[in-house]
């Protein structure tokens, strides 16, 4: 939630359904907690430090939730609030890696791929105490295919033929061709209650949307409209009961505020901004009071070049603009050092992500070379290359709101003017920047950014069939090779053989340069030292909240029960 | 007077209807669509969900036809759901924000009355001395004063340095489990800041008026002969003067009974009150094309019976009104 709404103002959208959803539910955990607070110190050494039940941590959140069910919702706060109250199926693990069960205990993919069963857990029930079984599922299954339905998330499960119920705890669903996010695809955003829900519009159901039944870790305990939305650990959660009895998120739209307010102990956690994390919380105070964490966000940053535009058609001229850019030189002015460069479309340090590739090397020498290769030359020596008479200038557009963007676009707009390429910066509000720019395609080159689902397809972003107006094959990349690799790396389901088609499609990438990829940035949690069993792992640190607890000399009793 | 307010009531009708078809067209005409927030740049969302989110909200209706239907709901008083995902009905969202918002701007409205008539009065009465000065400066300081900076900045003293006053928001968490003193206590704890900061800024205006104002008066004969007759200056000043001086600054107050209702985003966001600033705001963002005319609606019929309002007060206020 940090990333998505601070850096972006909007959210930007994810790749996949599950990738969003889990990202969003983990950002937004990691970057959105906080307690009742005060002025306890961290760890004596002389109290009992072991695991507790009780106590209460306050998270400040950006936005207000809108809707909890969640096929229905559409902001990363709705998720991650959804996310305490419904689970998955199953889930990435703390490395964003492997899947591990959650709901289903286990699930058997058929030999070519097709069929899937899956295995249910006989120990779930609502909260209302009916217990959880298949009927659940296809109950959700057939809401969010209905054409009816107004969600955002259908497409995953269209690719689905067949549903079958087996028994109480087991289904198997059908695809026609091999679909290797599928597996993935099976999140919490099926799990719903039949027995609450059946026969019902469920666009309509707004009562439930606000007041969830639910089997996750909590349960909705109140939620008051722009203000705070508050939780209460489920005791029977199959898992075991989380310790921290008491979530509440405090909707606080301004950072600076969440900050005074995690600094007199009305929040416990937040994400703080670049600026918050290297300047403002380096006192002692500050550092016994908080433990700050950082790890790379889901998503990056990229300035794209529209390829139907004459400009940029040249290969040769693009790798000469990725050459002109310090990327480095952005992380440091832009994120103050809190990031890192991006080479690929997948985030560094993850199984996906290629490590043998070399990035194109800021080098302007190299930059001026290749534009003159490519017949770009300053024949009237005004500072600014030309070519038949026309001069080398075009416009990086950017949306309006995102700070860090216009940043970027500023500084890489100088780094052009060093190697003669003329380059304006406009700013334009984020409906008319997309309508009127991005879904139209008139525009010669944008500054934007992909949140990565966790699963490595990429097909909406790169395949040339992706490319007609309102897809997302924004600069209309098109390349038989991507397209071949990108088709059979969705039907398999050998993570090897998967791995090798990613590895060359992000070589093409960086050898054609349609994006330069610039930057990942990093999320910045802090959290109030009283809570203890927090493990930073790839996933960030919220993947394993329900262990996170106070020991009992640390809790805070301000918040009574009902209050 | 009952002739003179069912003329002016009648008159306000095609005054409303102008104003909802010229924001209809506007709003509706904006690059964008409600569908935007959930299918922008999001690879999950089909194509054709955008076509059937916008069957289901009748968008593909045209223009006229929207606007004729959106009508026909509003003159029975039904404004729509919104076209959120946060799907209910836009009067609910509305009777969420406002009393926040009308609460807040009511106590801040009394709180520049209180101090901007003695301020005013005084500078009149001491025109150029050394304190109408100090108090001219003051007010005028807290007019240049950008609100967010000088909120941050009251915020940090009184909130983190000396951790009187709570940061932000309107209740403490545990509200529902204090006394009722306790509550009134924790609320007025909650509202000093902001009321305090919202009126800071709009003293200026006021007490310059009133100071305007009553120099003016004491211009005017009467003043001389009630000086004449040998009235104290009290009298004189608060008796004959004053009354008259309000005249204007009751116009001024009918005048900002729209701004009541309409909140400042900026001062909301920073205070982290949800009020109708927020909600316009985020409505408009998001093309929530019913809360926004919802809002817009509500606002110019608030804003239409202000304005009549200021009206009447000053037939009461000048008898020679009343007869025309």
């Amino acid at each position: 939630m940090l990333r998505l709404q601070i850096n972006k103002t909007r959210p930007v959208s994810g790749h996949r359904m599950h990738g969003l959803v889990l990202a969003v539910a983990l950002l937004a955990l990691a970057g959105c907690k906080s307690g009742p607070g005060g002025n306890d110190a961290g760890p004596v050494a002389d109290i009992d430090l072991s695991p507790a039940t009780g106590g209460a941590i306050l998270e400040g959140s950006i936005g207000d939730a809108s809707n909890l069910i969640p096929m229905l919702a559409g902001d990363s706060s709705s998720h991650s609030v959804a996310s305490l109250v419904f689970d998955p199926l199953l889930t990435y693990d703390r490395n964003q890696d492997q899947l591990e069960p959650r709901l289903a205990s286990s699930w058997d993919v058929s030999e070519d791929g097709l069929e899937i069963t899956f295995h249910l857990r006989e120990d779930v029930r609502w909260q209302d105490g009916e217990p959880f079984t298949a009927r659940d599922i296809e109950y959700g299954f057939k809401t969010i295919t209905d054409p009816t339905t107004l969600t955002a998330y259908a497409e995953d499960y269209r690719q689905v033929s067949l549903f079958e119920v087996i028994d109480d705890f087991t289904f198997k669903v059908t695809y026609d061709k091999p679909f290797a996010p599928a597996l993935a695809s099976w999140n919490n955003l099926v799990v719903l209650p039949r027995h609450l829900l059946e026969g019902r519009d469920i666009n309509s159901a707004t009562d439930f949307a606000r007041h969830p039944v639910g089997l996750g870790r909590y349960k909705l305990e109140s939620w008051t409209a722009g203000t705070d939305i508050s939780l209460q650990a489920n005791h029977d959660y199959y898992r075991g009961r989380p310790y921290v009895e008491r979530v509440v998120y405090r909707i606080i739209p301004d950072q600076q505020t969440q900050f005074l307010e995690l600094k007199t102990g009305g929040l416990d956690m937040m994400g703080l901004t670049p600026l918050q994390y290297s300047r403002q919380t380096s006192s002692d105070a500050f550092k016994n009071n908080f433990a700050r964490y950082k790890y790379l966000a889901n998503s990056y940053t990229y300035l794209g070049y529209n390829l139907r535009n004459d400009l940029f058609k040249d290969q040769r001229v693009r790798r000469a603009l990725s050459h002109a850019i310090n990327k480095q030189e952005i992380v440091d002015a832009v994120l103050l050092g809190l990031g890192a460069p991006a080479r690929v479309p997948y985030k560094p340090g993850t199984f996906w992500h290629n490590d043998s590739i070399e990035d194109l090397a800021f080098d302007p020498a190299r930059s001026r070379q290749l534009l003159a290769e490519a017949g770009w030359n300053d024949s009237d020596d005004n500072g600014v290359l030309d070519r038949e008479g026309k001069e080398f200038e075009f416009k990086i557009l950017t949306n309006q709101g995102n700070d860090l963007r216009l940043k970027t676009a500023t500084i890489i707009q100088r780094r052009f003017k060093e190697i003669g390429v003329k380059a304006d910066v406009r700013v334009i509000e984020w409906s008319a920047f997309i309508n009127d720019f991005v879904d139209k395609r008139a525009f010669d080159a944008v500054v934007l950014g992909w949140s990565l689902g966790l699963d490595p397809d990429q097909y909406d972003i790169w395949h040339s069939s992706k490319t007609s107006e309102k897809e997302f094959n924004v600069v209309s990349f098109a390349d038989q090779e991507v397209d071949d690799l990108l088709d059979s790396a969705r039907r398999s389901f050998d993570r090897q053989e998967r791995k090798k088609a990613y590895d060359r499609f992000q070589e093409i990438l960086v050898e054609q340069q349609p994006y330069t990829f610039l930057y990942v940035a990093e999320s910045l949690p802090a959290v109030h030292r009283r809570f203890h069993g927090i493990e930073p792992a790839p996933a960030g640190i919220a993947y394993n909240f329900e262990r996170w607890y106070v020991p009992t000399a640390l809790q805070k009793h301000s918040l009574s029960p009902g209050g | 007077m009952i002739a003179y307010l069912s003329r002016r009531l009648l008159g306000l009708v095609p005054l409303l209807l102008g104003i909802t078809l010229i924001s209809f067209m506007v709003i509706h005409v904006a690059p964008g669509s409600p569908m935007d927030l959930l299918t922008d740049m999001n690879p999950d969302a089909s194509p054709e969900l955008r076509d059937r989110l916008a069957e289901h909200w009748g968008l593909d209706e045209p223009l006229p036809v929207q606007y004729a239907m959106w009508l026909k709901r509003v003159v029975v008083g039904d404004f729509g759901n919104s076209l959120s995902r946060d799907p209910r009905p836009v009067i609910d969202k509305v009777a969420e924000a406002l009393p926040v918002t009308l609460v807040l701007n009511l106590m801040s409205l009394c709180l520049v009355m209180a101090a901007a008539i003695p301020i005013g009065v005084y500078s009149a009465t001491h025109p150029y001395s050394r304190s109408d000065r100090a108090a001219t400066v003051f007010v005028f300081l807290g007019f240049a004063m950008p609100t967010f900076w000088l909120a941050l900045l009251c915020m940090m003293l009184f909130g983190v340095e000396l951790a009187w006053l709570p940061v932000s928001g309107l209740q403490s968490l545990d509200y529902n489990s204090l006394g009722p003193w306790g509550k009134v206590l924790d609320r007025a704890r909650h509202l000093l800041l902001p009321v305090s900061i919202a009126a800071i800024t709009s003293l200026a205006g006021m007490s310059r008026y009133m100071r305007s104002s009553m120099l003016e008066v004491f211009r005017q004969d009467y003043v001389t002969t009630a000086r004449a007759k040998g009235l104290s200056e009290r009298v004189v000043v608060y008796r004959h003067a004053l009354r008259n001086a309000m005249l204007p600054v009751i116009t001024l107050l009918g005048l900002s009974v729209p701004g009541l209702i309409g909140g400042s985003v900026i001062f909301e966001t920073i205070f982290a009150i949800p009020g109708m600033g927020r909600l316009f705001y985020s409505s408009v963002m998001g093309r929530d094309y019913t809360v926004v005319m919802g809002v817009l609606v509500i606002g110019a019929v608030l804003t239409l019976l202000g304005n009549l309002l200021a009206d009447v007060s000053y037939a009461i206020a000048d008898p020679r009104l009343r007869r025309r």
